[in-house]
């Protein structure tokens, strides 16, 4: 029997049922990597004593007549920017190389209290900083669909391990499309929460204001599992929203009936051909069965992308700052505390995390910031107005994910050329919003496309709605990658 | 903007803490330009009037009681540091010794 490619909510039904023990499906997903993984670098880490021990756990209270919970039997993989503990905890970055974290990050403790099965720590570009995984300091990451393509990123582990059957389910973080970016170039399903959804304790720090933590999947109705699960307040957080959770698997209806969906022309300019016929079939099947087409603008759309990136790096040079070889991680050999600290981060970052901490640090500085970080802070709410304004008049967006598939590694000559991978993404974390990835089709070169739903602050129960029907009608059903996906 | 000079890269990584070799020095002076020359877009956008926005999602940032809560025991979060003495994290000396014109030297 092959429980690869189930659905985790299959999973959790089948295990419930006593079709499989959560045992077989370890050991299987465990010899899967072991088999698979060689040819695609997702996993960092694989903590088989912890899957196992979790597996015979819920075999055993199930076999006992005990509870078990929501996600009983289902594999997941973190992204190794969530701290796990007794798990080496990298945030692929030499600096925290042999780090065993002593403590679970919050969506890890309710992952686990759920039932699921942690099986390890997934790649990832160092400190969530890219858009390919390339910039992971340990191992590129294949593209399942083709290996001479990157996954996307930063999440690029997260979202090739799911792609290739790897583990049923994944979490990412998203500061600026890193969930919803590497899902679309492997044709899985990524959901960014809205800001403040769920809670960021124990999650190494990227950018505090636009980080989320959020599913990759393989399909819609799993990301609203998935989501269940961590969602909710956390008194860590000090941004974490005391609002109610819905049902989210009862938001699932398959009724777009009257449902608005805004297409903002700003997204429409320059994209691949193909993306753009992905996205017209897409909006065409949601009108044959009943949205409508509200044609808006979001006119400040073009300055979203230098804004983020003066806001992401000032943030990340402040969050950084903590990396500096005193309590944990890598220190160098200095003669002196200050030199202590430059020389082990001038050893233990990569060239892009540098680059950021310097261009944060630029525009951080005395004298510059009214000119850099507060112009950018003032131009966010411009951002965010706009969307203010569109959502009166629709219910979600839909845009592109990705203005291409998936590239070559190696593709970006230039760090502002991978800066403009995110393009259609990152204004989604600026405004605080919720988004999806979701496939819609598989280029000519059979590369996957993914939609991209946007929708109002706490409302992800109808951009799931909407995300399914959009599965239904144009995903890649049971098409699967070259690796892993081979019969 | 002025062109980013050399000494100015060497500034930020100094505020930065962050060693960079001579030519990672060089090579960031070119990239950090480019990037900036980007933000240009920014500079000209008119935003007298726009208030800076804090939080994308509307929040009252909240203070906890001021009480000890339970937290790691001191075994363990001592447990990953680089190097320690008992209870006790060591790092290089931060002030110059007496009679030294230099800084201190690791213990």
């Amino acid at each position: 029997m092959s429980f690869a490619f189930w659905s985790a909510a299959d999973t959790v039904r089948r295990v419930a049922a006593g079709e499989v023990t959560a045992a077989q499906i370890v050991e299987t997903m465990l010899e899967r990597i072991a088999a698979i993984d060689g040819q695609l670098g997702a996993y960092l880490a694989v903590d088989a004593i912890g899957a196992r021990a979790a597996a015979a756990d819920i075999d055993r209270r199930r076999a006992a007549g005990q509870p078990i919970g929501p996600l009983a039997g289902v594999t997941l993989a973190l992204k190794d920017v969530l701290v796990t503990r007794g798990v080496a905890t990298t945030a692929g970055s030499k600096i925290l190389q042999g780090w065993i974290p002593p403590y679970d990050a919050c969506v890890v403790e309710r992952l686990r209290a759920a039932d699921a099965i942690v099986v390890g720590k997934v790649n990832c570009d160092e400190f969530a900083m890219g858009s390919s995984t390339e910039n992971s300091a340990y191992q590129p990451t294949k593209n399942p669909w083709n290996p001479a393509r990157v996954p996307g990123g930063s999440s690029g582990g997260s979202s090739a391990a799911v792609a290739a059957g790897l583990c049923a389910a994944s979490l990412g973080t998203d500061t600026g499309g890193s969930i919803r970016q590497p899902a679309a170039f492997c044709g899985v399903v990524g959901l960014k929460p809205t800001y403040g959804r769920v809670s960021r304790w124990g999650v190494v720090a990227f950018a505090s204001s636009l980080d989320q933590v959020g599913p990759v999947t393989r399909t819609v109705a799993d990301a609203a599992l998935v989501l269940q699960a961590i969602a909710g307040f956390d008194p860590r957080d000090s941004t974490s929203l005391d609002q109610p959770v819905p049902a989210l698997a009862d938001a699932l209806t398959g009724d777009v009936a009257g449902l608005r969906i805004g297409l903002p022309q700003e997204y429409f300019q320059a994209m691949d051909d193909d993306v753009r016929a992905a996205i017209a079939r897409t909006a065409s099947a949601l009108v044959e069965r009943g949205a409508e087409i509200v044609d808006l603008s979001l006119p400040h759309t073009e300055l979203a992308l230098p804004a983020y990136y003066l806001i992401a790096p000032a943030e990340a040079s402040s969050n950084l700052a903590r990396f500096d070889g005193v309590r944990y991680g890598q220190r160098a050999a200095a003669g002196d505390l200050t030199e202590m600290y430059a020389r082990t981060r001038g050893a233990g970052f990569g060239p892009e995390v540098k680059r950021r901490i310097m261009l944060g640090t630029y525009a951080l500085r005395s004298g510059y910031y009214d000119a850099y970080y507060k112009k950018a802070q003032q131009v966010r709410t411009l951002i965010k107005r706009d969307f203010d304004k569109a959502f009166r008049y629709c219910d979600v967006i839909l845009t592109p994910t990705t203005p291409t598939p998936a590239f070559a590694f190696g593709a970006k000559a230039t760090p502002y050329d991978m800066y403009l991978a995110d393009v259609f993404t990152l204004s989604c974390n600026l405004a605080g919003l919720p988004g999806i990835s979701v496939p819609c089709g598989l280029s000519g070169d059979g590369l996957p496309i993914g939609a991209q739903l946007l929708g109002k602050p706490l409302d992800e129960a109808t951009l799931l709605r909407a995300a399914q029907v959009v599965e239904a009608a144009v995903g890649l059903g049971d098409r699967r990658p070259p690796i892993g996906g081979a019969a | 903007m002025p062109a980013l000079t050399r000494k100015e890269v060497e500034d930020i990584a100094l505020l930065a803490r962050l060693h960079l070799e001579s030519d990672e020095l060089e090579r960031m002076q070119g990239e950090l330009a480019a990037i900036l020359d980007h933000f240009q877009t920014l500079a000209a956008v008119d935003t007298a009037d726009v208030p800076a926005m804090t939080h994308a999602v509307p929040m009252d940032l909240r203070l906890r009681a001021d009480v000890s809560e339970p937290s790691l025991p001191a075994e363990t979060a001592l447990a990953a540091a680089p190097r320690r003495s008992g209870d006790l994290i060591v790092v290089p000396s931060s002030i110059a010794p007496p009679g030294k014109s230099g800084t201190g030297t690791e213990p």
